[in-house]
């Protein structure tokens, strides 16, 4: 009897296991960019382990982490995050910690910690792409060509709305480097008070005609529409939009701002062994590869860049699409991630009070 | 269910000769006492049910939001989301405080609780915790407690020399008011940050920054817009429902569910409707522009922004204006404005003097509604309000998701709720709740 | 409203500046649906008229959209439709899992919300009920607190209490919406019972009925109908509710609303106005049953010719 008991108790508890493990929640930014993880990372995890993934979409996955956590209904296993946010995030011990160990070695055997570029492997999160916030603008609704981040705030000669991302965070960089102030210097200034006065001063001088967006699917949208004339926006939106949907948008690559997304586990992440088991399959060199067939984001290990060749379409090349192309690199600005851990809480408190007067 | 001091046996002995007496020999003053007991008892436990519910799923969270607006721990308890194991925090500082009453400049002694705390903070990974906490009163003050705690092992005495060298500002004595403030969990802070006000050096209430006041803006932008919606509501519902109160009864009931059919649609349908007909590029502008009244530059900004808000919210919210009109004006007699024209006045006059009197209980209520309803609305003006459109509810919303700083936005809920509840209160004083009726 | 014939000119030019004022408030009033149900059936995908669609150009129209909520979120939309399709559709389609979870958190809330509601409104409408004022005051106020209050409280009340490891799925968001339902259940219920005449209850227990049988075959009858349009406005407040979805729903518990709310912010695709025309029909329908509703009430207690 007692045998049988501990016999059912077991075979309950493995089938418990078993269901649970069966499925992964990962939550990441919508749009095109879940569609390019969805097809090189989700589908063949699932192929290959059997199990599934189920993806939802936040506006910034970052945000409900830390609800969810603090209120402590942690349903999110594994969610794609903003570099400085990572860094909070793991400070803060809302995450769980991630041995870079468990990461699969390049195929020519180089260790992960060697292949993946500087400052992709943290203590709580794996990068996989790098991105940037770049300008764009529809080839229909101007007259001439915007080609500098000075002209996304020129509205005298390029009359029409701005949409810009409802956050502090690189808007207030933008203004800088279209306010004349040099790409390696945009830091220093936003630390001082006169400096952030002269991003606001900068930002008023076109605030009643910007349209604020939040999802980083609305960009391409709203350009397409004609809601707006220009607009920041990530990259592999505007990409998706031009290459993919035939929409007449086109990046300007100056003043662009670089950063890398990364994958981190919220801590009490219901299925933690597998989104482990995610996030190890996914990084590896081809899958990283492979995502930048379906999107324009860099990968962020060294030895997936050899592999990256068309886009889905079969016959336009990646390579110059990537925000990490030489030719795109004229005037770019890498995103710096402890001035935003610091800074991000009190520079959007100054934001919003902005955004509302 | 029966009275607990009742008991028959006493009831019947003490019961005097005279007097009525029901069949069983009961005076029937306390048999009638009872019955109605019984009755009201009957009728208290069939409410029971709901109002147990009721307390529980809606009182009682409310209550407990409230409780979090003048409640943040941040700073004195750590709780592990693994195992649950809570740590108090800043134990040595609280001490310090304590023995020295506000105002004294932290010393060597002062200075030592901190590393000491530091150091627990460093273990238990609660150094963005207790500095998110001081940086909701102090700006930037955040990465100082995680960078102190990250360096806190390598801290020697003197312990002053070495934390001012990690950061100069750790001998700000704003930093040290707050810090006396925050290490009692319960504070009237936020409500003060919710009215744009917050405490200097010395503990006196000031208002902040210019360039960070945003919450009394914010209010009164939700007051001003509201009243103005509500008062155009009153101005387009007036003329419908005296229509449809004039109307014979077939024809007005056709033409009222032209009112109700909006009231029945989903609000976020028709918030995506007038996004569809204001947007620039939408049927609105095209059909200025095809008809040549506006150039195609010159597309007007009707979304996004808080001619959007008002427009959509007028509409949202113009039933509840009409139904209480209607049925005020329903029942008026029309011979009184008949007398008053035969008597010589004006169709004007009679209007003015006679007939709009009569309909004011209408407008108070149906106004009373459509303010209470707009100065809590969130959905529409989160879709169309862009920057200016925003209302109070958008900020809780922010303050909910985004920034996550949940006491302040408690503090806004709650000061929303009183002013709610006050309207409320007028509405069921001037109009009865039972009056309140549905299509 | 017909003009006396002895109206002066002023008196006629303003009684018809007056009826095109109406009508005007009426277009306003029905524009925004009236817009959406041509426009889901663009071909483009636009917002806005296109010329085709303007010269009632078939062409100009398709059903496109209404077939993408059916493949949106499929994991092979262009496959052959046949039954595995269907069965892909079922499990997969975001639009389905919407309705489904829509319905399933639509029924139960209702339910609770009618039941406790009904059975309260019977006490609170009898006259004997003590602290009537006030308990009807309490019970009415989740219709007028904000909603973002509301889910702000039910956040922090469901994560302290950790409702989501009780194991019923919806649970948190079928309670919150029941209680956002239940003043409508009041109303409806306790505006059938206004005039009641308790002697019938009264009459019928002097001739042996149960309190029970009394209820089935006196009482239910006559509050029947405000029960069945209470419990229509409760649904239809469940059916329309995003923010204590938002607030306190998991991320798996997708509905209606929801789904639209995150596609009006992402991409406002006319497939959005497919949607939106759908829950036109729906309220189309639901208007029309309660108004039948509301007549045959007032005709059972003799209030209108009916």
């Amino acid at each position: 009897m007692k045998i049988k008991t501990a016999l059912l108790a077991s075979a309950l508890t493995s089938v418990g296991f078993a269901a649970q493990a069966a499925e992964v929640t990962v939550m990441s930014w919508g749009g095109a960019y879940t569609k390019s993880q969805v097809e090189a990372y989700h589908k063949p995890f699932t192929a290959e382990t059997g199990i599934k993934i189920n993806s939802v979409d936040a506006d910034n996955p970052a945000t409900p982490i830390k609800a969810q956590v603090e209120a402590g209904n942690v349903s999110i296993d594994v969610a794609d995050v903003e570099f400085s946010d990572a860094v909070r995030l793991c400070d803060e011990g809302l995450l769980e910690e991630i041995d870079s160990s468990i990461l699969p070695a390049a195929p020519d055997g180089t260790p992960a910690a060697d292949d993946f570029i500087e400052g992709a492997l943290q203590d709580c999160a794996v990068a996989n792409i790098v991105w940037s916030t770049v300008m764009a603008y529809n080839t229909e609704n101007n007259a001439t060509a915007p080609d500098s981040i000075d002209d996304f705030f020129n509205i005298a000669d390029y009359p029409g709305k701005r949409g810009l991302r409802k956050s502090a965070k690189a808007t207030l960089e933008m203004a800088l480097m279209a306010d004349g102030v040099p790409a390696g210097d945009v830091y220093d200034v936003l630390d001082t008070d006169e400096g952030v006065d002269r991003a606001f001063a900068k930002l008023d001088s076109i605030k009643s005609d910007i349209v604020w967006w939040e999802a980083g699917a609305q960009p391409p949208q709203l350009l397409a529409d004609g809601e707006v004339v220009m607009s920041t926006a990530y990259n592999g939106r505007i990409f998706n939009a031009a290459v993919g949907e035939g929409q007449p948008l086109e990046i300007v690559w100056d003043g662009q701002i670089l950063d890398f997304d990364l994958f981190v586990v919220p801590k009490g992440a219901p299925n933690k062994d597998a989104a482990l088991q995610f996030i190890s399959f996914s990084t590896d060199t081809q899958r990283l590869a492979d995502q930048a067939s379906w999107i324009s984001y860099g990968p962020a290990r060294k030895s997936s860049g050899a592999l990256v060749g068309t886009y889905s379409d079969g016959k336009t090349e990646m390579a110059p699409h990537m925000p990490t192309a030489e030719a795109n690199l004229g005037n770019a600005l890498v995103n710096n991630f402890e001035f935003w851990v610091d800074k991000d809480a009190e520079l959007n408190e100054r934001f919003n009070a902005w955004l509302a007067n | 269910m029966t009275d607990a001091t009742f008991s028959p046996d006493e009831d019947v002995a003490k019961a005097p000769a005279k007097g009525l007496t029901t069949a069983d020999g009961r005076p029937l003053k306390q048999a009638l006492a009872r019955a109605q007991s019984h009755a009201r008892w009957r009728a208290f436990f069939l409410v029971a049910p709901l109002l147990a519910f009721i307390l529980l799923t809606f009182v009682v969270p409310i209550g407990q939001m409230l409780h979090r607006s003048v409640y943040n721990d941040g700073f004195t308890l750590h709780e592990d989301i693994g195992s649950g194991t809570q740590t108090p925090l800043m134990t040595n500082l609280k001490t310090w405080f304590k023995d020295n009453p506000a105002g004294t400049d932290p010393d060597e002694a002062a200075f030592a609780a901190l590393a000491a705390d530091l150091l627990v903070l460093r273990e238990v990974k609660a150094a963005g915790q207790a500095g998110t906490r001081i940086n909701y009163e102090l700006s930037g003050s955040r990465s100082m407690f995680t960078k102190a705690a990250r360096r806190a092992k390598k801290l020697e005495p003197p312990y002053k020399e070495a934390i001012l060298d990690l950061d100069e500002d750790w001998g700000d004595p704003m930093l040290w008011r707050v810090m006396r403030d925050a290490t009692s969990a319960y504070t009237a802070n936020f409500y003060l940050a919710a009215m744009d006000r917050t405490k200097d050096v010395d503990g006196n209430v000031v208002s902040v920054n210019e360039n960070r006041q945003v919450y009394v803006k914010l209010f009164t932008r939700t007051l001003m817009l509201s009243l103005l919606i509500t008062f155009l509501c009153f101005l387009l519902a007036y003329p419908i429902a005296h229509l449809l109160a004039t109307l014979p009864l077939a024809k007005s009931n056709l033409l009222m569910i032209l009112v109700l059919l909006p009231f029945w649609t989903s609000l976020l349908v028709r918030t995506t409707s007038w996004m569809v007909l204001l947007q620039s590029q939408g049927v609105v502008n095209d059909a200025l522009v095809s008809m040549g009244l506006l150039g195609d530059e010159n597309r007007l900004q009707m979304m996004y922004n808080q001619l959007g808000t008002i427009i959509a919210m007028t509409h949202i919210l113009l039933p509840f204006m009409v139904l209480p009109l209607y049925s005020v004006m329903r029942p008026i007699n029309p011979s009184y404005v008949r007398a008053a024209r035969s008597l010589g006045a004006t169709s004007w006059t009679a209007f003015r003097r006679i007939y709009f009197p009569q309909t004011v209980p209408g407008i108070g209520a149906g106004a009373l509604l459509v303010f209470i309803l707009a100065v809590g609305y969130y959905i529409t003006p989160a879709l169309v309000g862009g920057a200016d459109g925003q209302l109070i509810s958008n900020l809780i919303a922010f303050h909910m998701q985004k920034s996550l700083n949940w006491s302040l936005a408690a503090a806004l809920a709650a000061l929303l709720l009183g002013g709610i509840l006050l309207l409320y209160w007028l509405y069921d004083r001037l109009v009865g709740i039972d009056n309140l009726k549905l299509g | 409203m017909a003009l006396p014939k002895h109206a002066s000119r002023l008196e006629r030019i303003w009684h018809y500046t007056y009826l095109v004022i109406c009508a005007l408030i009426f277009l306003f009033l029905m524009a925004p649906i009236l817009v959406v149900i041509p426009l889901s059936f663009n071909a483009e995908p636009y917002f806005t008229f296109t010329e085709k669609m303007l010269r009632l150009d078939p062409e100009g129209y398709s059903t496109r959209w209404y077939d993408l909520l059916l493949t949106f979120g499929m994991q092979a939309p262009d496959a052959a439709r046949d039954g595995s399709w269907w069965a892909d559709a079922w499990s997969n389609a975001a639009w389905i899992q919407a309705t489904k979870n829509s319905i399933i958190i639509g029924f139960f809330s209702t339910l609770l919300a009618t039941v406790l509601g009904t059975i309260a409104a019977l006490g609170l409408s009898r006259p004997e009920m003590p602290g009537r004022r006030v308990i009807m005051a309490i019970l009415i106020s989740p219709m007028i607190v904000p909603i973002i209050i509301v889910a702000t409280g039910l956040f922090f009340f469901y994560s302290a209490i950790s409702i989501q490891d009780w194991g019923i799925p919806y649970l948190g968001v079928i309670l919150a919406h029941a209680t956002l339902g239940i003043p409508f259940v009041i109303i409806t219920v306790t505006a059938t019972l206004v005039g009641f005449d308790h002697s019938l209850t009264r009459a019928a227990a002097s001739m042996g009925a149960s309190p029970t049988l009394t209820f089935l075959r006196v009482q239910m009858p006559l509050i029947l109908p405000g029960v069945i349009s209470g419990a229509l406005f409760a649904f239809v407040t469940s059916f329309d509710e995003v923010v204590v979805v938002l607030f306190v729903g998991g991320l798996d518990e997708q509905t209606i609303p929801r789904q639209m709310w995150n596609g009006i912010r992402e991409q406002i695709s006319p497939a959005i106005l497919s949607v939106a025309t759908i829950l036109v029909l729906i309220s189309i329908a639901l208007l029309t049953t309660v108004e039948l509703l509301r007549r045959r009430s007032e005709k059972l207690r003799g209030l209108s010719p009916g």
